[in-house]
């Protein structure tokens, strides 16, 4: 398996909060990276920058051996990177399947860029909003406007329309979060089964430690815009670092809450 | 699906009533429904932007545009009397291609801009044209000057044909303006328009420019803005800066609220319903007309906030 994202020296601060210090980073073809940290640690920023929305202060980014520091975020989308969002982004006023339909209809408009559009045709659009809908159980809000879909049908709707693009790499910025905690599994389940077939590249953001040690291969621990442990799941959420500032804090706001149970 | 079908079978069957029953109207009626069918245009440009998520206040320019250009094109350049001055089909063209043209400059501009910033930015164009219009004696300053078409494509209508022909017309453009509006709307790229309006940041992480559905939609407006005003220009035989005022925006404005954005016939509808309203608060109530106008306004929005439309809508929807 070769790499195919290499993040090379990033630094990026905001004022100063550092928000990227020296990460660097190769990420395997068909891998799954949990990205771990607690607020401001740096995850999105990493996501951002990945995808073109925040230029790096210094440091490189690739992709399948090209530099894309310079590219803006559509650029990025049509050579395969997709993201899906923190806070769902849909198009509020259309239905779920005018969503999808405004998705594929980008590819089918811009097929001379996109690396993926070979197969897509305006003919088979149809068709194909209908399978992914079925794909990711959405079928039954088909009709539904979007901005009217409770939270963990519009986590599935934003995912499915950065997959419609058929990426390569795909950053999914904490797909659980908002989604109750006996659907998450659920949705992960759903996400990573329908990913897998395509052989794509996930790198997420995860705060329940559950999921990222049952779905990853390997987890970047974030802390103050760096890295401080990088490996498989088992052995970074056992690292005394990592238990110290990620899960540690975790736990810790969790139970400042007000949750009545005990800290796990 | 079909609904859009529905739309079409309307459009069908409305075009030859329209033109039939227009042979037989008052003379007064028929010129009333050329004004209101120009205006109309303009109006379901300025919905098309809407959808984008945009409000012009500055219609206006292109409205102008489109009813100066052709013979304005004569005045400056000294042209011998053409087809270009006195053809009915000619000219909106004309003047639809120079608010095209125009837009499409001014495009690369606007399209950074959103929201108020945008409304102001384009009356600020539009007045700038005003200022323009009212200094340039050629153009007959702030009189404007008389206009009259004597053709259509080249062969000569005879005086009491005129005023039907102008009407026939113009049923047909707007006919063909919303069928291809209605396909438009329907195509990949015409879908983009509420995308863009719903949640920019997407539509670019999808992997496709904002500015430029933003630009071909504002373009696309000003065509029909002035393909309109060559329309009106052309009915009421004379043309003043007073078409590029922001007054004449914010008319379009009125009548876009009034009729709702549901689908390409309500601005038209809107706009008969418009000139019928102001014709009549004219004649029955010369000194509070736009009072009439003002409260009209007001029930619509209180009663009809998706506009004149919704009740066709809602109609359809329980049968």
């Amino acid at each position: 398996m070769g790499t195919i994202l290499s993040a090379k020296g990033l630094n990026k601060n905001f004022g100063a909060v550092m928000a990227a210090a020296d990460i660097n980073v190769d990420v395997e073809e068909h891998s799954i990276v949990g990205l771990i940290g607690g607020n401001g640690a740096g995850k999105t920023t990493f996501i951002n920058m990945v995808t073109g929305y925040l230029k790096p202060a210094s440091g490189t980014i690739h992709y399948a051996g090209r530099d894309i520091t310079p590219l803006i975020p559509r650029e990025i989308t049509q050579l395969g990177i997709c993201r899906s969002f923190q806070i769902p982004q849909l198009f509020g006023t259309l239905t779920v399947r005018e969503n999808l339909l405004v998705a594929l209809g980008i590819v089918v408009l811009e097929a001379k860029k996109f690396a993926s559009a070979a197969t897509l045709r305006t003919e088979n659009v149809d068709a194909i909003a209908d399978e992914t809908l079925a794909r990711f159980r959405l079928t039954e809000y088909r009709d539904k406007l979007a901005g009217y879909l409770p939270e963990g049908v519009r986590k599935l709707l934003d995912i499915a329309m950065a997959m419609v693009v058929k990426p390569q790499v795909l950053l999914l910025d904490e797909p659980t979060s908002g989604v109750s905690a006996d659907e998450k599994f659920v949705l992960m389940d759903m996400v990573m089964d329908a990913l897998r077939a395509d052989r794509v590249t996930i790198l997420f953001v995860e705060h329940d430690m559950e999921i990222v040690s049952r779905y990853t291969h390997r987890v970047l621990a974030f802390y103050e815009g760096r890295i401080i442990a990088d490996g498989e799941p088992d052995a970074v959420l056992h690292d005394d670092e990592v238990i110290k500032y990620v899960i540690g804090n975790i736990h810790a706001s969790a139970t400042a809450r007000g949750s009545s149970h005990a800290p796990a | 699906m079909n609904r859009s079908d529905r739309t079409l079978v309307g459009l069908g069957v409305a075009l030859p009533v329209f033109l039939v029953a227009g042979w037989f109207l008052p003379n007064w009626l028929q010129s009333l429904l050329v004004l209101a069918l120009g205006k109309g245009l303009v109006v379901v440009g300025l919905v098309l932007l809407m959808r984008t998520g945009l409000v012009s206040f500055g219609q206006g320019l292109y409205y102008c545009l489109g009813a100066y250009a052709a013979v304005s094109v004569g005045r400056i350049f000294k042209l011998p009397d053409s087809i270009l001055m006195s053809d009915a089909i000619v000219m909106p063209l004309f003047g639809g291609l120079v608010a095209g043209v125009v837009a499409l400059v001014l495009g690369f501009l606007l399209a950074n801009y959103r929201a108020i910033f945008f409304a102001m930015l384009s009356l600020a164009f539009s007045m700038i044209l005003y200022g323009l219009l009212v200094k340039m004696s050629v153009l007959g300053s702030s009189d404007g000057f008389n206009l009259a078409y004597k053709t259509v494509v080249g062969i000569t209508v005879p005086a009491q044909a005129q005023l039907y022909t102008l009407y026939a017309v113009s049923v047909v453009m707007v006919f063909i303006v919303a069928f291809a509006l209605h396909r438009y709307l329907r195509s990949h790229f015409g879908r983009l328009a509420e995308a863009v309006r719903d949640n920019e940041l997407r539509v670019e992480y999808m992997g496709t420019s904002v500015r430029y559905v933003v630009h071909v939609n504002y373009v696309i407006a000003a065509v029909l803005a002035g393909l309109g005003g060559g329309l009106v220009g052309l009915s009421i035989g004379h043309v003043d800066p007073d078409l590029a005022y922001w007054t004449t925006s914010g008319e379009f404005v009125f009548v876009a609220v009034l009729g709702g954005t549901g689908n390409v016939a309500a601005p038209i509808l809107a706009s008969l319903v418009f000139e019928w309203i102001k014709s009549a608060a004219y004649q029955y109530a010369p000194y509070t007309w736009q009072m009439v106008l003002g409260i009209c306004l007001l029930l619509v929005i209180m009663f009809l906030p998706a506009g004149l439309w919704s009740v066709f809508k809602r109609g359809a929807g329980r049968a």
